[in-house]
């Protein structure tokens, strides 16, 4: 969330759209109602299927899943047509001026730099026209054909009412309602805010969904303001704390861009990954990436880092390829991966393509599962009647299961959507012989340094050369690992002002990022979470709900990263001249010899308004991007269909097959023939979470069982009655890589849509059954998903796909 | 649960009246349905407060489940897909026992002390003298009430008496995440509504209400309506409910009626044999049929 | 009481054990119906060993005095048809109460009120089985309405029935000689000729 939970209540009008708040986030949701309830603000639900979140809705409208950018580029269309923007902001607070390569195309569906047969893009023309300055070239009136701003008013002209709604299969009037409610708030005191998760990150768009809306909110004037931004509703208690510790290797902790096989020494690495500034006067935060780079070389190799040794570099691996989970897997199936360590993670059940996924564990010499639970995966060789059958003696894998305890058997910290990092104590001991897993980690860490420093190896000096100064080396704290990751002087740190100054002294926590240096003299676990146990102790442990701004700021509750920064890019909250766009809602504020108000600024605290310093600190432009070059994909987003798409062709470009999908998503050999046809599987399903459960933690509860005994599938009546399906059947859903078989919900929440002439029926698929647990038992609802992800970040498609349904 | 901490107002079966010096705040729950999720955490709060836990059931083809109250279920959400105009509406409604100012099964329970209901309006079954006969059950007239197979006794909802009685709010109330169960004073439960009410208004929902029947009293838990004039919308939320008329005569003044009629039968007998004498047989009779036998 | 050999058979053994069959039992139901049926009496369910005790034993009481009343019924059903004689007697039943029973006609063996009785209590008993049978919640789920139905019934017909009774035990009692017939069997000629005097003639062949 660029903004969090609590600020939902200073919104006036919600967008839930790309998830269901009210089903997978009851209790933030009540921050919606509190708007509803006090602000007289609307909630507008998109969704497929009219959910729990559209049960308390203003208005809802149906959209065919996978279709989303075509709706949403669609609201660009009306806002830029209708001028219905806030311009102040986006020519002062966006890349709209910037002047783009005169080389950048876009020709029926595909940018220019196109390499299909990669598929994969050259960026060579997606960039800025650079001035002699050296600073990219803009131009304030927004009139040059190449201009970022009459690029985008170009490529979302398609997006024509009528062409979304016959790709959307949502009415036009529904469509243009929505738009004109959104519209609405591009008054500077009006704010909209999105509420969204993985509905809108599971496709093969899944970063383009999110950027479309991130554009219309850029449009109307809507980052950094109390109760706008964009919300991602983190799945998980703790993900964000996953995410920003960075538990994948495509980044290191902090969202450090990982170490390849070209970055051959620190000093490339580097150079590589801190920018020069593209306009003048800007922060360009990230030119201080060696800082937080060499602060965490010091976190892992401690003293054995030095500057004679690159601080370590050599001893980091350097990703050769991608890892991501579905890549991973692939690689397991290969037969190309021994081992593997599965801690809190059920890929049986959670990862696409379940039969592939099993077939790949299979593959493995041993398999160590850490987890409270016994999970699916645990028992993915033991047959389970129809819901797993498999043959043991073709498994040659041996599982071992270490029992870790549940975060509630444990003293640690929690990172919530909102950024907000709160420690939680623990409630009770794990039972047996459950173990935390800082202990089971630690324990398998001291035997493999053991062993290294017995036996050598190929390349000991990562795992020798690891710092490990807990007390108790087999039991490190959660305190100590907290304190690490925020960070500590190792030497005196000196005022980069008045080098005779010491701001902090040797062995002191660092107060914040800051303070942290790239000369060896900090160590710092994860650059964003500096400062979170500083001097004065440990501030994620704060309880202190008083909110003097009646914004929900509470800033003296637990420590959000950044800096404790409730609402990030908040200096976008106010105008040119420092005043709030909204008085009434004021973030921050110029007082006329600093910035202050209701949070942590997102500035520098003395850059006075006249000096120019963009709110978007974190680009090296210090604006915000509607034309974003980093992504894989294309710089606009663009409506792709899903791999398995119930049409034959893309909407937006009938006559180029290349452009059906999205072009720059990776599809692993072999898997483009386990996508199925629409003549075989005509109707789309998607799959999703119910409240009565989490994932696949809670079937293993009695309470929860209760609550949501049995697998069921939702279908509409139209199609219930096609099927000749009664509500209370057993039906038998298949795609093209297996089936599950579940009780039907026949509802009139689910609508048959009119798409492209085609009525297209909707499957609903909740995913929280296995054979594991005390449900009842069921399939694994990912026999049915497709294997391919994310063209940016391989998330894989699990909310569009293909499938049939019968009765049985 | 008995509680000396709370005072009671009514006794099941008791004629003569409770102690009623000290006077005690009407309390209530509050149930906005229009910001309700139905995400059923009042179903499992009420299971770990009161630690019941029903039988992991089956689907039925809906969202509802269990799929109805029952010994061990003392609170379901019910769903109702409604359309109206044109305009589709998922009804989502906590059902449990509206703890009515003028209790159906307190009318009917034959058994002494079985039901209570407290002077803070809480109605609240005491299973130690209940004696299973299923009365409140035809007394209800929400159809509330569930006796329980395992051992005969009439479970229901106690809107938490054990949590009130010592200022905490019910465990349902407690864990709503959208506040949509609210809990206090009768009074203050009738002020938010009213806001809600104008809320709902602005919205369109031109009959939103709250749902306070006058038919049983009133209750002490309410609903906010969207749509006030037709409750049965909410799963058959009964529109005008009262204690049936067969029940009111049966428990009602026909009670005394009959009990002093068939005591006035046995005094009447009495009387007679006092008044009248006994019916012998004549002297005449019997002198008569000496004469033949010894004829 | 000097039991003569000349006495006349009124009801034999079966007869008698049947008929006590169904008193108890209609004794214990109305006793513990009585405790269900008011609060000043539900006392009277410490003579089952409680409430619960009560409830549960009340309705499989019902049961057996309804097999009982069933057999007792076909037992006594002939005897029991009115007659124009059975109406005249009804009709002049409040002259009898007054002590003068003169003017009464002429009676079989059982008289006008007594198979009013019999068939009163007959429906009673019916209706009470039937209406039991929707208020059994251990055995039966019936629609609430039908069991609130069934309530209403069940009492209404339990007092008018318990006032039956209480009219059958003083009768009995009030007329004298009357109890021995459920007791031993057997009453003087003279009670016979005096009160059943058809019955009388019937069974001794004398005028």
């Amino acid at each position: 969330m660029t903004n969090h939970w609590v600020d939902l209540k200073n919104s006036d009008l919600v967008i839930v759209m790309g998830g269901n708040a009210a089903e997978a986030h009851p209790c933030g949701f009540k921050w919606v109602i509190e708007a509803k309830k006090d602000r007289k603000a609307k909630l507008i639900v998109v969704d497929p299927r009219f959910t729990r979140s559209a049960s308390v809705s203003d208005f809802y409208a149906p959209i065919r899943a996978g279709s989303d950018i075509a709706f949403l580029g669609g609201v660009i269309n009306y806002l830029l047509s209708k001028d219905k923007i806030h311009h102040e902001y986006v020519k002062n607070y966006t890349n709209a001026a910037f002047l783009i390569d005169e080389g950048f195309k876009f020709d029926d569906g595909l940018f220019s730099g196109y390499n299909a047969e990669k598929r994969s893009y050259g960026k060579d023309t997606w960039k800025y026209q650079m001035g002699k300055d050296g600073f990219a070239m803009v131009d304030p009136t927004l009139q040059d054909p190449n201009c970022v701003f009459q690029l985008m008013k170009k490529h979302y002209s398609r997006y024509t009412p009528e062409l979304v709604s016959k790709t959307t299969g949502t009415p036009q009037d529904a469509f243009l309602k929505i738009c004109e409610m959104m519209a609405e708030t591009s008054v500077p005191d009006k704010t909209m805010t999105i509420c969204y998760a993985l509905g809108w990150t599971e496709h093969s768009v899944g970063s383009q969904n999110i950027r479309t809306m991130a554009l219309i909110q850029l449009l109307l004037g809507n980052m950094g303001m109390a109760g706008g931004g964009i919300n991602a509703l983190r799945g998980h208690a703790n993900v964000q704390g996953i995410t920003d510790m960075c538990l994948y290797s495509e980044v290191l902790p902090g969202y450090l861009s990982a170490p390849t096989d070209a970055d051959v020494d620190r000093k490339t690495y580097l150079e590589k990954r801190t920018p020069k500034a593209l306009r003048p006067n800007q922060m360009n935060f990230p030119q201080n990436f060696p800082k937080w780079f060499t602060s965490l070389q010091k976190a892992w190799y401690g003293a054995a880092a030095t500057d004679k040794n690159d601080y370590g570099y050599d001893w980091l691996p350097k990703k050769d390829a991608a890892y991501d989970v579905l890549a991973i897997f692939e690689r397991m199936h290969q037969g190309k991966m021994n081992g593997f360590f599965c801690q809190g993670f059920n890929p049986l059940a959670s990862v696409a393509n379940k039969k592939k996924v099993g077939d790949a564990l299979a593959k493995l010499k041993f398999l160590v599962i850490i987890d409270p639970l016994a999970t699916d995966t645990s028992e993915f060789w033991k047959p389970h009647g129809e819901f797993n059958e498999v043959d043991p003696s073709k498994v040659q894998t041996e599982v071992f299961r270490l029992p870790a305890n549940l975060f509630a058997e444990e003293t640690a910290s929690f990172t919530n959507s909102g950024r907000v990092i709160q420690w939680h104590w623990k409630a009770a001991d794990g039972p047996g012989e459950s173990k935390g897993d800082i202990e089971i980690l630690a324990a398998l860490f001291l035997k493999l340094k053991a062993m290294y420093a017995k036996d050598g190896g190929k390349l000991p000096e990562p795992i020798l050369n690891l710092t490990w100064p807990y007390r108790i080396p087999a039991k490190p704290s959660s305190a100590e690992l907290l304190m690490e990751i925020s960070g500590k002087a190792l030497g005196d740190v000196f005022d980069p002002k008045d080098k005779t100054k010491v701001i902090v002294k040797a062995g002191d926590q660092v107060a914040g990022f800051a303070q942290l240096r790239d000369d060896g003299s900090t160590s710092c676990g994860n650059w964003i979470y500096s400062g979170c146990w500083s001097q004065a102790g440990n501030l994620t442990a704060r309880r202190d709900n008083s909110d003097p701004s009646g914004l929900g700021q509470t800033l003296n509750w637990g420590f959000a990263w950044p800096a404790n920064r409730r609402i990030i890019y908040n200096r976008a909250s106010c105008d040119l001249s420092g005043k709030p766009w909204d008085p009434k809602r004021t973030v921050i504020k110029w007082t006329g010899t600093a910035w202050g108000g209701n949070d942590v600024p997102d500035m520098r605290p003395d850059a006075a308004p006249d000096e120019n310093v963009m709110p978007f600190i974190m680009t090296p432009e210090g604006v915000a991007r509607l034309f974003a070059p980093a992504m894989a994909d294309g710089p606009f987003p663009e409506h792709y269909e899903p791999f398995e798409t119930p049409l034959d062709k893309n909407p937006f470009h009938p006559g180029n097959p290349k452009a059906t999908s999205n072009p720059a998503a990776r599809v692993f050999k072999g898997d483009m023939e386990t996508f199925g046809k629409a003549k075989d599987f005509p109707y789309v399903a998607t799959t999703y979470r119910l409240v009565e459960h989490f994932h696949f933690w809670t079937k293993h509860s009695r309470i929860n069982a209760v609550l949501q005994p049995d697998q069921f599938v939702e279908i509409s009546e139209q199609l219930a009655q096609e099927k000749g399906i009664a509500t209370g059947d057993k039906v038998k859903v298949r795609s093209n890589r297996g089936f599950i078989k579940a009780v039907a919900v026949v509802t009139k929440r689910i609508k048959t849509l009119d798409v492209d002439g085609k009525k297209i029926h909707t499957v609903g698929i909740p995913i929280h059954w296995g054979f594991k647990g005390v449900t009842k038992p069921g399939f694994i609802t990912n026999t049915l998903t497709p294997f391919v992800g994310d063209a940016n970040c391989q998330t894989p498609e699990y909310k569009a796909f293909l499938v049939n349904i019968e009765k049985v | 649960m008995a509680l000396q901490s709370l005072d009671i107002a009514r006794r099941s079966a008791t004629t003569t009246p409770a102690p009623g010096v000290r006077q005690t705040t009407e309390v209530a729950k509050l149930i906005d349905v229009s910001t309700c999720i139905g995400c059923k955490a009042c179903q499992a709060a009420c299971m770990e407060w009161n630690d019941i836990r029903d039988e992991v059931g089956v689907n039925h083809g809906v969202y509802d489940n269990p799929m109805d109250l029952t010994a061990k279920s003392w609170t379901v959400m019910r769903y109702a897909e409604v359309e109206e105009k044109g305009k589709l509406e998922w009804l989502i409604r906590k059902d449990g026992c509206m703890h009515c100012a003028d209790p159906g099964c307190l009318k009917a329970c034959p058994a002494p002390g079985a039901i209570i209901q407290y002077a803070n309006g809480i109605v609240d079954f005491h299973q130690e003298n209940c004696i299973g006969c299923g009365y409140c059950i035809t007394g209800c007239p929400f159809n509330i009430p569930r006796i329980s197979q395992e051992d005969n006794k009439a479970y229901k909802c106690s809107l938490c008496s054990d949590r009130v009685a010592v200022g905490q709010a019910p465990a349902c109330a407690k864990v709503c995440p959208t506040g949509a169960i609210q809990f206090g004073s009768k009074e203050q439960m009738k002020d938010y509504a009213a806001k809600r009410v104008v809320d709902l208004k602005s919205r369109g929902y031109d009959k939103a209400g709250l749902y306070d029947p006058a038919g049983v009293g009133g209750t002490h838990v309410m609903y906010v309506l969207h749509h006030a004039d037709r409750p049965e919308l909410y799963k058959g939320l009964p529109a005008d409910p009262s204690i049936s008329p067969l029940v009111s005569l049966w428990k009602g003044f026909a009670k005394p009626l009959a009990s002093v009629a068939m005591a006035a039968v046995a005094l009447g007998s009495l009387f007679h044999y006092v008044m009248k004498g006994p019916n012998e047989v004549s002297k005449e009779l019997e002198d008569e049929l000496e004469k033949e036998d010894t004829k | 009481m000097i039991r003569n050999p000349k006495d006349l058979a009124r009801y034999d053994a079966h007869e008698r054990a049947n008929h006590w069959l169904v008193g108890i039992c209609f004794i214990l139901l109305a006793l513990s119906g009585l405790a269900f049926f008011h609060p000043a009496f539900y006392p009277l369910t410490q003579l089952f060993g409680g409430g619960v005790w009560a409830r549960i034993l009340h309705p499989y009481i019902g049961v057996i005095m309804a097999v009982a009343f069933i057999v007792m019924f076909f037992r006594f059903r002939a005897l029991n048809v009115m007659t124009p004689a059975d109406k005249e007697w009804l009709s002049r039943a409040g002259e009898m109460m007054n002590g003068d029973d003169h003017n009464m006609p002429e009676q079989g063996k059982y008289n006008g009120g007594q198979k009013a009785m019999f068939w009163v209590m007959a429906l009673s008993v019916l209706l009470l089985f039937v209406s039991g049978i929707f208020l059994w919640r251990a055995y039966f789920s019936l629609p609430v309405d039908v069991v609130r139905l069934g309530a209403v019934v069940h009492a209404a017909i339990a007092a008018i029935m318990i006032a039956m009774i209480f009219v059958h035990v003083y009768a009995a009692l009030w007329v004298r000689g009357t109890v021995r017939a459920m007791v031993y069997g057997t009453v003087t000629r003279a009670w016979a000729k005096q009160h059943h005097r058809a019955w009388y003639r019937q069974v001794t062949g004398k005028s």
